[in-house]
């Protein structure tokens, strides 16, 4: 992706939310599918330019939060407002002003590159004359300056993500939605999405996006909220969120002997200790002890770092299995 | 959705254009296989049967038999044309590629899309009855001005055929489930409604049952328009046509609601 190719000037008939006002206002959000109450009581404000990311394990009503964001299905209770519209009332409004990355790809296959950029700026009502000036500059933002005329089919899985990121940003969106935007693709495909949005960051775009990689969210959000069952369990800086609810240092301890070692050793050297499957997971505020006691230990293998949002997400919705 | 939201009359705007204009924009890149695919079949019928079988039974329904018969060709293929697009086409932009889905992430709401679909469906009907009007136009028969009027007729049936195909799609699980439809619907509609033969050779009872069928009621207006004259009892026809496009596409809208706004 190229710097500052997607520095695109907004459509005159749209205007921007007054600045301070959040880009994305939700309230109480309630949503139940039957018995099954999805989210129970949602309540975040997105600031504009701000990276948020809403991270929960499968099933912690992340996608229905979007769906019920863009409009699309009607909330049970509580209040949403995108880019100053009332949702669902004006969600029509809002949308034009919106993009959206959804999590599964739907580019149109019987479309080559720039077509799909010009027939979903169709759907927006974007002049001719708009789109002709604008989709180059996506085109050349997402990489894809030589495959214009190149037929989807025959695109890679990343080439397919980033030219549907290109397409999200056709209407000059003041607020970027991405559902799971990287979710089953390749190491570098990956990099080069994160770099496309850090560059949308810094021409001071806003952007939502959920996911459940932990480095994903490290990388890209400014702030975050995890959720589960439905309910916010923690929404601050990253930062802030390992400061408040993860010790600083972990030793990880692998091998056979690692269980025995941690009930025996382990425990009483750790603020705390958690087992799973054959792997100790020590977490201290000092993990000097630790590693002393470890270096006597030859039996076992270790790994000493600092926390991460992974220890933050585990700690926060356990360890369990989720399908 | 809350059952008051799936029951709301379609709410109508005039975003569903560039659905329907993206409908149009493919069809482009097919459209000389699509319009073969168009005449080939009906003209195959009309020559084998027309010539074949007419030879046989002569005038029917004081008409050539070749022309009798590809009257019922225009109106079958409109009925054919737009089933297939209500059902296989249209399940494809919904369930296979997610076109609509992408297409609700935009300011274009569900029911944009579903009118927009069923527009298409229609416009497809015309495409056909329009190539094979010109087929039959150049065999010599049906050159009358009124014949014209078949074309908006096509549309009718293409209304009604593909709001059935898109109730068909707001249920199916899978392709094969559109079988069910060829089987209840299409066949009996083939067969029962005077696309080969004339109604009224049937017993009485049967003739009572097609009465309700609509392809029936298309070809009672178009027969008459071939031979250049104004059809009998146009307003129930049209009625007919009418009640059930609209009621099958409300219900199309309703069931497709419940399918992807959830």
């Amino acid at each position: 992706m190229n710097d500052g190719a997607a520095t695109i000037e907004r459509p005159a008939r749209t205007a921007p939310a007054p600045s301070g006002a959040p880009v994305l206002h939700v309230h109480e959000l309630r949503k139940r599918y039957g018995e099954l109450e999805v989210v129970r009581g949602l309540s975040f404000d997105i600031r504009r330019g701000e990276c948020f990311a809403l991270l929960g394990p499968n099933g912690a009503g992340k996608t229905t939060t979007l769906r019920c964001c863009l409009g699309l299905i009607d909330p049970d209770g509580g209040a949403i407002e995108l880019v100053g519209e009332p949702v669902p009332r004006a969600a029509r409004e809002a949308r034009i002003r919106v993009g959206v990355v959804p999590q599964m790809d739907n580019l149109d296959p019987d479309f080559t590159v720039r077509e799909n950029l010009l027939i979903y700026g169709g759907y927006f009502r974007i002049r001719r004359s708009v789109l002709d000036e604008r989709i180059p500059r996506l085109l050349e933002f997402a990489g894809l300056a030589g495959k214009a005329q190149t037929s989807i089919r025959t695109l890679s899985g990343g080439m397919k993500r980033r030219l549907t990121l290109a397409r999200a940003l056709i209407n000059d969106p003041e607020l970027l939605i991405l559902d799971e935007p990287t979710t089953g693709l390749d190491p570098q495909a990956r990099h080069l999405i994160w770099d496309g949005l850090r560059q949308l960051l810094k021409q001071g775009k806003t952007i939502l996006l959920t996911t459940h990689f932990m480095d994903e969210a490290e990388r890209l959000a400014t702030r975050l909220a995890v959720i589960d069952h439905g309910t916010m369990i923690a929404c601050d800086t990253p930062q802030a969120l390992l400061e408040t609810h993860v010790e600083p240092e972990v030793v990880e301890v692998y091998g056979e002997d690692a269980r025995a070692w941690a009930t025996a050793r382990g425990r009483a050297l750790s603020n705390r200790l958690e087992i799973a499957g054959e792997t100790a997971f020590c977490y201290a505020t000092d993990a000097a002890p630790l590693l002393a006691d470890l270096a006597t230990h030859a039996g076992v293998r270790y790994l000493h770092r600092p926390a991460n949002l992974e220890d933050l997400f585990i700690k926060l919705t356990g360890r369990e299995l989720r399908d | 959705m809350t059952t008051a939201s799936i029951l709301r009359l379609p709410q109508l705007s005039g975003r569903f254009v560039p659905v329907w204009r993206r409908n149009l924009l493919v069809w482009r890149k097919l459209a000389i296989a699509s319009v073969l695919g168009n005449i080939a079949d009906p003209l195959l019928y009309m020559l084998a049967l027309g010539y074949g079988l007419g030879s046989l039974v002569g005038e029917v329904g004081g008409m050539s038999y070749v022309a009798f018969i590809g009257t019922g060709m225009v109106c079958q293929s409109a009925m054919f044309t737009s089933s297939f697009e209500g059902m296989y086409s249209a399940f494809s932009r919904m369930h296979v590629q997610r076109t609509w889905e992408a297409i609700i992430n935009a300011p274009i709401a569900l029911d944009d899309v579903v009118f927009a679909e069923w527009i298409w469906c229609g416009t497809k009907a015309v495409m056909s009855t329009t190539a094979i009007l010109l087929v039959i136009q150049a065999l010599g028969f049906g050159h009358t001005w009124l014949a014209l009027l078949i074309l908006p007729l096509g549309f009718l049936v293409g209304l009604c055929f593909g709001a059935l195909g898109l109730v068909m799609n707001a249920l199916a699980p899978g392709y094969d489930f559109f079988t069910y439809f060829f089987t209840l619907v299409i066949t009996p509609m083939l067969l029962f409604s005077g696309v080969y033969f004339p109604v009224d050779q049937m017993p009485a009872w049967l003739a009572a049952v097609a009465g309700g069928l609509p392809l029936k009621h298309a070809i009672d207006i178009a027969r008459p328009l071939m031979l250049g004259r104004i059809p009998s009892n146009v307003i129930v026809h049209v009625a007919v046509l009418l009640a059930y496009s609209f009621a099958a596409y409300y219900v199309a809208v309703m069931l497709t609601r419940r399918r992807l706004l959830k």
